[in-house]
């Protein structure tokens, strides 16, 4: 059974989730130091030239060491925005996470604890927001914040509405998996027997329950931040996202996509393989973490 | 039943080996020999861990990989089993082997009626029509006594009450006319009267079909009950093997005796259990600590009542905030009354769902009474209380594993009250202490370094002891303590909670379920039965004279050694 | 059973509630109605004649109880952009989203449903190994980028099939179907493995976990005990519990298809009902977007009723109780 019981990674080496660690730090060090790393600045105009536009990717008939994955309509290198473009990315994802995490933990542990009213009004209200699924919710907010704080204030805002837009129903996973875990340790002996011994509530919660959920919380952050970079591309590449001055790689495949019928596929293509890479990597970390901590979690 | 018939099971030289991750080899089942006649209920028995489990699976073809029979050989009414691919594939089982497992409810699955999981098993090995398999199915229902059993064959298991899907679950065993039936820890998981009914079910079974049966339990009350033969197990070897009352009145090998004398007897009451002391110089010490922290307060025994409860009723089903959802109450606990005196063991005895053990946490404050008082050295007690009477009140629980906060190490959880009533001035201080009190329950000082994984079941349980200690309570609730542990670990720790009441002074609430361990235990004893108190009694009183007819009830079912003396003057 | 239904129903006529309130507020609160909708250099005559005939001068209260009134008859306003009613809007383009949603189901179901039975009981087979390993790739893909990849294999390279559109239709009064016509069902190629391929992911893996799950329940064990042949276990006994979260889980994921359509019809510019909500978020379109809400509300509130009667079916636990 014990054999049975393991995941998808079973088969696989344990290889494959040191490579896709290896990949994670990589990643981590060129978004932290995107801005020297990069060969140009993709937001300075002078930086680049509509000489060098539309260039295929250096291995490629045509192509140029100088752009190592070609360049743009505008002649901007493909490195220098994809890396800047990652950055965004990982940001946005990173923020929704910590987020949702911190909103979902909180009500989830209260609601556990406590049960009866408490419990009652956050699952309902948890209950209506999954039944929207979050790229609904997302756009919703992302149209109703174009209509009420106009485009340009959208526009300079753009990073905290997706946090936010993101979060909004992603605490909802959070919230239930803490309550459920919540709920198991409540009727362990352990915290019945700090309730005796009189701790207060808010203590019991902090140092008795919280280190133990925590553990399915790290699981569920690490596969949703996958998640919420996915999210993040998809409202960026229906344009809902991040605009074309501060592109995340969303952006880009959607500027991309209007030239894939001109045969300048790289231009959409390039950063969806990074985008993919990532998302892939964290998933392989994210199931491996599953499998070591918490096989019961259920795969989402 | 003659004697010209093979044994319906032999077993010889069987080992069973589990390759281990780390290289090694755990061997379960170290080259044992077992033989049932048929007719014959043959008990395995030991503490857990022995591999008795593991024998089982072993001829039902059910070892979990990576687990193997290495050697050794198995015979089934005389015919032997393939043994080459490593696995018991050669036999059929089902047809040629029953099985009954511990958990009725989990053992039936959910989607299918009593008639389909009765007739599957009958249609693949018997080769008979649908309407002959009903028939048949109608006929063991009746056989094991399910009342309607027409009507019951159409019922979906969780229509049936525990008793009835264990029975269900053994007319399963039966469909196919099995030679053996494999039995592993059939009532466990019921209630003491159901207990009986089930193991009168299986004797008679044995008797009237001549079926052999392997029991696998750790309960040697159950032994003694309906076992013919026994074998001891221990660490995967046979211990001693032979009749039941030789083996249970008369055992030779060391580790039996030491077994059966741990098992607390029903019809004696002993001042101490007589497993090995533990007490040492360090213990001895430690404990002379305890004493001297706790003189404060804490009087020697006395007829001054410490804790008093009058009308105590408890509800549970609140309405929820959903509309529609109906409020529906159940009342566990209706109007009981009871008081506990300084120093003594009063005893709440029952069977589960009679609302003893809610009445444990309503006193401990983890359940409000609906109505009635609760008054415990002059303080009334209801929803909030006050730090001195939760200090003064502390609680010990059944299951070990979830007693301890698995993040935390063992000398920060005992040090938690203790820092947190104050009664130590700095961490160090109270780490101090909390060395002391493991030291006073028997446990080394440096394990307060580990975490609670490091520890076994019994260690765990006087781990909990020792926080329960740590606020320098006058009172101690103490819900089946005991129950999930082996039996020689049970009376070590039975030991131990009578010393530490004359120690610390303490008054004790104890609630159990098992008589026997009741009678070693309490000073005074209230038998429980839905909710209401149905006798009230001391200890001698009530298991010499028991006036209310439910307490004979349970006195006359309840399993224990002396029943194999019984049975012989019975049969002869 | 009717009291458990009728709680589930009173929990629909809540999340209905919530969900309409929502809608009010975004449709009267949002943005300006009336400046959206009066010609330019209006004068504030004619603004206030507006408002009252839009009846934005009554009291909130009432204005919500109009706004359910108009909601219970069909009429959710009229879209800022295209100046029709949105209730034609929608319907106009309800088939294609259908249509799209359905295909695609059936076909996550049929591949994912055997594919998660197979690598739960055979975990070291070829093809299930290959399949875990690329459902991981599968989640990790986002749908527009799998259908961006499609469309530049299949339309762009090798030019096989259409990149847009739902090709020729046939128009059956009410309902303008693509499964008539050759193009129709070539256009519907690409699009619906698109949204199958999120879908059979999960399915997949569910349906995996669920079965090992079962396969390691007691009963199943006990099964095994009475010597009940391998195949029979499997496909009578587990695949049945095991697929009893799987109704569950399609029927929520329903509202998640919904979702991803809106995705693969930007992508396709597949003219349903997804494109016409991606188009009135960069408008802003404030009435379709609410009315949208409100329809994804009723679809998944009604999708899990379906859930819920077809549980009390299959499972007997509820049936009796």
């Amino acid at each position: 059974m014990a054999m049975a019981r393991q995941s998808l990674l079973h088969r696989l080496p344990p290889v494959s989730v040191m490579i896709a660690f290896l990949i994670l730090a990589v990643m981590l060090v060129l978004v932290i130091f995107a801005p020297m790393i990069a060969p140009m600045d993709p937001r300075d105009v002078s930086s680049y030239s509509l000489m060098d536009m539309e260039i295929p990717p250096a291995f490629m008939d045509g192509g140029d060491p100088r752009f190592l994955l070609g360049t743009d309509n505008q002649g901007r290198d493909l490195v220098s925005v994809i890396l800047f473009g990652l950055r965004i990315s990982v940001l946005i994802g990173i923020g929704a996470v910590l987020f949702a995490a911190a909103l979902g933990v909180m009500l989830g542990l209260v609601a556990g604890y406590f049960g009866g009213v408490v419990d009652s009004v956050v699952m309902r209200i948890a209950d209506v927001l999954v039944s929207f699924p979050t790229i609904l919710v997302a756009l919703l907010i992302s149209g109703i914040a174009r209509a009420q704080l106009g485009t340009d204030m959208v526009l300079t805002w753009a990073p905290v509405i997706l946090i936010f837009a993101i979060s909004v129903n992603e605490w909802v996973q959070y919230a239930r998996t803490v309550r459920a875990s919540t709920m198991v340790e409540v009727s362990r002996d352990y915290v019945r027997a700090a309730k005796v011994i009189g701790l207060p509530s808010g203590r019991i919660m902090v140092r008795h329950i919280l280190p133990n959920v925590m553990s399915s919380v790290m699981v569920i952050a690490t596969i949703n931040l996958a998640g919420a970079i996915l999210t993040e591309a998809t409202l960026s590449f229906l344009g809902a996202g991040m605009p074309p001055t501060y592109p995340s790689l969303g952006t880009l495949i959607r500027i991309g996509n209007q030239f894939l019928f001109s045969g300048l596929w790289w231009i959409a293509v390039m950063p969806a393989a990074v985008l993919v890479i990532l998302v892939l990597a964290v998933n392989v970390v994210g199931d491996y973490l599953r499998d070591r901590f918490n096989p019961k979690l259920m795969a989402r | 039943m003659t004697k010209t018939k093979p044994p319906v099971l032999d077993i010889r030289n069987l080992r069973v080996e589990y390759p281990l991750a780390t290289g090694d080899v755990l061997v379960a089942v170290k080259d044992i020999d077992l033989v049932i006649q048929p007719g014959e209920i043959h008990a395995l028995v030991g503490e857990s861990g022995a591999g008795k489990t593991t024998v089982g699976n072993a001829l039902m073809g059910l070892l979990q990989a990576p687990g193997k029979i290495v050697s050794g050989s198995i015979d089934i009414a005389g015919k032997p089993i393939d043994l080459r691919t490593g696995r018991t594939e050669g036999i059929v089982p089902g047809r040629d082997v029953g099985a009954i497992f511990q958990d009725p409810m989990t053992s039936l699955n959910p989607l299918f009626t009593v008639q389909d999981q009765l007739c599957e098993g009958m249609l693949t090995h018997l080769k008979i029509s649908a309407r002959e398999a009903r028939a048949r199915a109608l006929d063991l229902m009746k056989a094991v006594g399910i009342p309607e059993p027409e009507r019951r064959l159409g019922s979906y298991p969780h229509q049936l009450s525990g008793g009835q899907r264990q029975r269900v679950v053994i007319a399963t065993a039966l469909a196919c006319d099995p030679q053996l039936i494999v039995a592993d820890e059939p009532t466990t998981a019921l209630d003491v009267s159901v207990q009986a009914q089930i193991l009168k079910l299986i004797r008679d079974l044995a008797d009237q079909r001549g079926v052999g049966v392997l029991l696998v339990t750790h309960n040697m009350g159950v032994v003694a009950e309906i076992a013919d033969r026994v074998t001891i197990m221990q660490n995967g070897a046979v211990v001693e093997s032979g009749p039941a009352r030789e083996v249970l009145t008369a055992p030779k090998a060391p580790y039996a005796r030491t077994l059966i004398a741990a098992v607390p007897p029903i019809d004696t009451r002993l001042e101490r259990l007589p497993v090995p002391s533990e007490e040492t110089k360090v213990t001895l010490e430690a404990r002379d600590a305890v004493r001297r922290n706790n003189k404060k307060g804490n009087a020697e025994r006395s007829d001054e009542v410490v804790l008093d409860v009058r009308n105590l009723c408890v509800e549970y089903g609140k309405g929820s905030l959903i509309p529609g959802r109906k409020t529906s109450v159940f009342k566990a606990v209706k109007s009981v009354s009871f008081n506990v005196k300084r120093g003594e063991i009063f005893g709440l005895v029952g069977e589960s769902g009679c609302g003893k053990t809610t009445v444990a946490n309503t006193i401990a404050g983890l359940v409000t009474q609906s109505s009635g008082d609760i008054d415990f050295q002059g303080n009334s007690l209801g929803g909030h209380r006050a730090r001195s009477v939760r200090q003064s009140l502390q609680m010990v629980f059944q299951d070990p594993y979830s007693a301890l906060n698995p993040r935390l190490r063992i000398n920060n959880a005992i040090a938690e009250p203790i820092l947190f009533y104050k009664l130590a001035s700095n961490g160090a201080e109270a780490r101090q202490d909390a060395k002391t009190l493991l030291e006073a329950v028997g446990l080394p000082g440096d394990a307060g370094l580990r975490f609670a994984h490091a520890f076994s079941g019994g260690q765990r349980q006087r781990i909990a002891i020792a926080r329960a200690l740590g606020p320098r309570p006058s009172m101690l609730i103490c819900d089946e303590p005991t129950s999930a542990l082996d039996v020689s670990v049970q009376a070590q720790l039975l030991n131990l909670l009578k010393d530490l009441r004359d120690l610390a002074g303490l008054s004790m609430l104890f609630i159990s379920h098992d008589l026997a361990v009741i009678r070693q235990m309490c000073d005074r004893i209230a038998v429980m039965k839905s909710g209401e108190i149905v006798e009230l009694a001391d200890t001698e009183t009530l298991f010499t004279a028991p006036k209310h007819d439910y307490t004979r009830e349970l006195l006359r079912l309840a399993p224990s050694l002396e029943r194999i003396l019984e049975r012989e003057r019975a049969s002869a | 059973m009717i009291r458990l239904l009728s709680v589930r129903l009173l929990q629909a006529i809540l999340v209905m509630v919530a969900v309409t309130a929502i809608a009010f507020i975004m449709f009267r609160f949002v943005g300006d109605p009336v400046a959206s909708m009066v010609r330019e250099g209006a004068t504030q005559a004619e603004k206030d004649a507006l408002r009252a005939a839009l009846g934005l001068d009554r009291s909130i209260p009432v204005q919500f109880v109009h706004f359910v009134g108009q909601v219970l008859t069909g009429n959710l306003g009229t879209s800022f952009r295209y100046q029709q009613p949105v209730t034609d809007l929608l319907l106009n383009r309800l088939p294609a989203t259908l249509e799209l949603v359905v295909v695609a189901t059936v076909l996550s179901l049929a591949i994912g449903i055997p594919l998660g039975v197979l690598s739960a009981l055979k975990p070291h087979a070829l093809l299930s190994r290959l399949t875990q390993s690329a459902t991981l790739v599968g989640i990790s893909m986002p749908t527009f980028v799998t259908g961006l990849l499609l469309i530049l294999v299949f339309a762009v390279n090798l030019r096989w099939l259409p990149s847009s559109g739902r090709g020729d239709l046939v128009d059956l009064g009410l309902w303008q179907t693509g499964f008539l016509t050759l193009s129709g069902l070539k256009s519907l190629i690409l699009p619906s493995i698109t949204l199958a391929l999120f879908q059979l992911t999960l399915i997949m893996r569910l349906v995996r976990s669920e079965m090992i799950d079962v396969l390691s329940s007691d009963y199943i064990r006990f099964a095994f005990a009475r010597g009940l042949p391998k195949s029979y276990i499997y496909s009578k006994l587990a695949l049945r519990n095991a697929l009893m979260p799987v109704v569950t889980v399609t029927g929520l994921q329903i509202g998640q298809l919904i979702a991803f359509a809106i995705v693969t019809e930007t992508v396709f510019q597949w003219p349903g009902m997804g494109l016409l909500f991606t188009n009135a978020v960069g408008y802003p379109d404030i009435p379709v977007l609410s009315a949208y809400l409100l329809f994804v509300g009723f679809l998944f509130v009604f999708i899990n009723m379906i859930v819920d009667i077809l549980y009390t079916f299959i499972d007997p636990r509820l049936r009796t109780k």
